[in-house]
């Protein structure tokens, strides 16, 4: 009988490894808590570096799970025990799961940019988060501030929630400084007048096609980026939003009003991570996202023997770092399942 | 009138609403790679009149994007336009062009 995986949630990482897992033979069952497959990719239209649509890859991720995989939406998870060396996965509404090895694939939320009450987002309303800007392309109405103005001049801010410690977030969120070259250069595509101004800490541009995305946006789009953090976030009398930040290169205090601000948001552990997390026992990291094994070899392995993990419920990861962990996950759980001792050689080495 | 001993310090910050962007506009147009700057400062470093003068490409290039150009026209005179700049730039900047464009920009506003 074949043995049995269960996937625990429904996004690019839990969509590809049930894929791979379900065409080597495996009995996959991919739990999913909402309604509907895909996660994150749902919500945003075009994706950096390419520009192809979210909608394709999720299409391609569909078509890989659509014959041999078995996927419960809806499915809120009440309980996993572990017996001897398989688990029992108990949802609310009472339906039951075996396996011989869990897949956690519990993904990211998005910072609340509210907790940065400095920059006004939730008390100004012409400041608006990265993914709110991305239903506006989503949904392909005209670009309007929400005061209903066509923007003359829009302020893009780095590292929202990301590297910095006053919100408990030390580390960077990886695809914040892409999505805003991304999304910079489609503004312009959308209002050829508008005047762009990035406000950045460091360029992030270490993907392999980013740094010429960057290259286009200042040469083709005369995107201004800035190197400075924003300090603060005020509105004017006609609801333009007035910033401060220090321009850091030439040293100088700088300030700008722009119709619209846009707030790039970083990655925070999902609340499914968190809730899994504590129902199994897993060991988190320092920054609440899973701690695995070893941060070099064993970068799927939980501390749990047959529960693995991949995707952004490890760190924050891009969709094509996803596509990556997620097919190494598969590797780790097949490997595990035929009786590959996995830690064997990191602890000859390293424990 | 008596002298107290106060003044008053010019504002050091950079108003981008309301600075003159007019020469950053007009290089931007005439020399496009002007654009493609990262401040990486690579220019000021192999620069053979910044060893001897204060002159810094970075900076000068930067201030004109950011509408401050009331030194320009003194700075930009401190160009040998020898070109290493050119030579040592990881983006391409044409940079002897963008000083060319930039001294035509000011002739031509003058």
């Amino acid at each position: 009988m074949a043995k049995k995986v269960v996937v625990i949630g429904g996004g690019i990482a839990g969509m590809e490894s049930s894929a791979y897992l379900a065409e080597m033979g495996y009995d996959v069952t991919l739990l999913e808590k909402e309604n509907s497959l895909g996660g994150h990719l749902r919500n945003w239209e075009r994706l950096f570096p390419t520009m192809r649509l979210g909608q394709e890859v999720l299409d391609f991720l569909k078509l890989g799970i659509e014959t041999k995989v078995n996927v419960i939406r809806n499915a809120n998870i009440l309980k996993i025990n572990r017996i001897d060396k398989r688990f029992q996965i108990e949802l609310e509404r009472g339906a039951s799961f075996n396996a011989d090895a869990l897949l956690i694939t519990t993904g990211y939320d998005l910072f609340d940019a509210t907790k940065k009450e400095e920059y006004g987002y939730g008390i100004y309303d012409n400041v608006i988060t990265s993914a709110e800007l991305e239903k506006m392309f989503m949904e392909g109405k005209s670009i309007l501030t929400p005061t209903g103005k066509i923007p003359k001049k829009i302020g893009l801010i780095h590292c929202v929630g990301s590297r910095d410690e006053k919100v408990g977030h030390v580390y960077c969120s990886k695809v914040c400084c892409v999505t805003a070259v991304k999304q910079a250069i489609e503004l312009k595509e959308k209002l050829s007048a508008v005047e762009i101004y990035c406000f950045y800490m460091d360029m992030r541009m270490y993907g392999m096609h980013f740094e010429s995305l960057y290259k286009e946006a200042q040469e083709k789009h005369a995107i201004n980026f800035i190197r400075g953090r924003l300090s603060e976030a005020c509105e004017n009398q006609d609801q333009s939003i007035l910033i401060k930040v220090e321009d850091t290169l030439a040293g100088r205090p700088l300030k700008l009003s722009v119709d619209l601000l846009v707030l790039m948001v970083g990655f925070i552990p999902s609340k499914g991570t968190k809730e899994i997390g504590k129902l199994m026992e897993l060991e988190f990291g320092t920054n609440g996202f899973y701690k695995t094994k070893d941060q070099h070899t064993l970068t799927n392995v939980s501390n749990i023997p047959g529960v693995f993990f991949a995707g952004s419920c490890t760190g924050p990861k891009t969709i094509t770092n996803t596509v990556t962990d997620a097919r190494a996950a598969v590797t780790t759980v097949a490997s595990y399942l035929e009786g590959y001792n996995l830690e064997i050689r990191t602890k000859a080495f390293f424990q | 009138m008596i002298d107290f001993g106060y003044k008053i310090q010019a504002d050091r910050q950079i108003n981008l609403d309301t600075t003159d962007k007019d020469l950053a506009n007009f290089v931007r147009k005439h020399e496009n790679s002007f654009n493609i700057c990262i401040g990486c400062g690579t220019c000021t470093a192999s620069c053979s009149a910044g060893n001897f003068t204060n002159f810094n490409f970075r900076k000068l290039q930067l201030f004109i994007c950011r509408g401050e150009i009331a030194d320009v026209k003194t700075e930009i005179a401190k160009c040998m336009l020898c070109g290493k700049c050119q030579l040592a730039c990881p983006r391409g900047v044409n940079t002897r062009n963008v000083i060319m464009t930039i001294r035509k920009g000011l002739e031509e506003q003058l």
